[in-house]
């Protein structure tokens, strides 16, 4: 279990942590392997003074198409479980970066055939050199950018040097 | 004060609405599949950003217009953006160039809307500028490798240059919304960007073994509403359908 789902979700009430159960069913629809709160979108759920639950979502990037699919999936889901009533609200603040994709979402990522993001974006590092991404299917580090940009917002487009696959990169923001 | 903040918030919103949608043109023609992936996927932060700014614009106005009504039932001199970001494609030196003088524009100017006191622009600014980021990376490197390229895409990327550099004065243009946005905290002091957004673009033109034109100090309104020829034109292509069919739905 990484860092930021204890962080976000583990570290609430009972029934809180039922609420991020129910969340982490949920599937993102452009990389079907990662749910959306391994993907460190789900921002928090808790219960207002008024006795709604209040769910957060923060879009990955301004215009991604996926995230009203998402917004109406998690409802869908909320629905299904009990909590119809509850709110949801777009965060746009702190806004999302790759580092809050959890553990086993980068994992599942890899195994999945795309590279994850190189970590600590907030480091200055990042801006200077490029970090070495790893081909997801053969391990080898002799990888080559083909674009910045690739198949949804938050991929870029790479190759293989070694085996010639070209692969999916989760972009670094 | 609360009219000014509409007409401020049209003005970036804008400005990302109509560069988005040229840069959507490109769909399907641009010269490699990964520039066509590249432009399209700049064309949807640029949206999104539309998006978010449009919809802050019409609860501010308070008449209930919101992102779709303020996109497709505005006419010409009811837009806002820079004339910078309407011109048009023109070719892919042109289009880079275009987008490489924005895209320093928007870094500078997220950065500094990131502090600003109204806490939803804020948000949207910190959203944005990470985006921006991520495109003066991918304009700037074209800005080099054509410019310092060959002999045939130097010049076109030079002629690019010179003839979208006099569009860029009006970004720092300085009027009374600016200087009310600017007391009020809400957007920085434009005179404060310039300097950096000039250093910035400097650098890379000198990478790219470009001559930075002189300044042509034409006085550009699209920001005030006055545009050149070409906004009518995208817009009659961009709104055709809502304007045929108000309220159309997928």
């Amino acid at each position: 279990m990484s860092v930021s789902t204890q962080h976000l979700g583990n570290a609430g009430t009972a029934r809180e942590r039922a609420v991020w159960a129910v969340l982490e069913t949920v599937m993102d629809p452009e990389i079907p392997v990662l749910t959306v709160v391994e993907l460190g979108i789900v921002r928090y759920a808790h219960w207002t003074p008024d006795g709604r639950l209040h769910v957060g979502l923060t879009p990955t990037y301004s215009g991604c198409p996926a995230t009203e699919v998402i917004r109406r999936t998690v409802r869908e889901a909320l629905d299904e479980a009990g909590y119809k009533d509850a709110v949801l609200e777009e965060v746009l603040s702190p806004a999302w970066t790759s580092d809050w994709l959890t553990e086993s979402g980068r994992q599942k990522l890899e195994s999945f055939g795309i590279a994850p993001p190189s970590k600590a974006v907030a480091s200055p590092r990042h801006l200077f050199g490029a970090p070495v991404i790893r081909c997801p299917r053969c391990g080898s580090a002799n990888t080559e950018r083909v674009s910045e940009f690739g198949s949804t917002p938050c991929k870029a487009h790479y190759r293989c040097v070694s085996c010639l696959e070209p692969f999916d990169y989760f972009k670094c923001i | 004060m609360s009219e000014a903040t509409v007409e401020y918030l049209l003005r970036l919103g804008d400005t990302s609405l109509v560069l988005g949608q040229r840069l959507g043109e490109w769909i399907g023609h641009s010269p490699a599949l990964e520039e066509d992936l590249g432009l399209a996927n700049l064309a949807l932060d640029l949206m999104g950003q539309a998006r978010l700014l449009l919809t802050y614009a019409g609860e501010v106005e308070g008449q209930g217009r919101d992102e779709d009504a303020l996109a497709f039932f505005r006419d010409a001199p009811q837009f806002k953006n820079l004339t910078l970001a309407e011109q048009p494609n023109g070719d892919f030196a042109q289009t880079i160039m275009r987008q490489f003088l924005l895209d320093a524009w928007q870094i500078e100017l997220y950065e500094a809307l990131v502090a600003s006191t109204d806490s939803r622009l804020a948000a949207i600014a910190a959203k944005a500028v990470k985006e921006s980021r991520y495109h003066y990376r991918f304009s700037s490197g074209w800005v080099v490798r054509l410019g310092d390229g060959t002999e045939e895409s130097h010049r076109r990327m030079q002629s690019a240059l010179d003839a979208l550099w006099r569009f860029t004065d009006e970004i720092f243009a300085s009027d009374e919304i600016d200087d009310q946005m600017a007391a009020a905290g809400i957007a920085p002091k434009l005179a404060l960007l310039q300097p950096r957004w000039s250093a910035r673009v400097d650098e890379v033109l000198r990478e790219a073994t470009l001559q930075r034109p002189q300044s042509a100090r034409y006085p550009w309104h699209g920001k005030r509403g006055v545009h050149s020829e070409h906004l009518g034109h995208m817009l009659t292509e961009m709104q055709h359908l809502q304007r045929t069919y108000p309220g159309a739905q997928w």
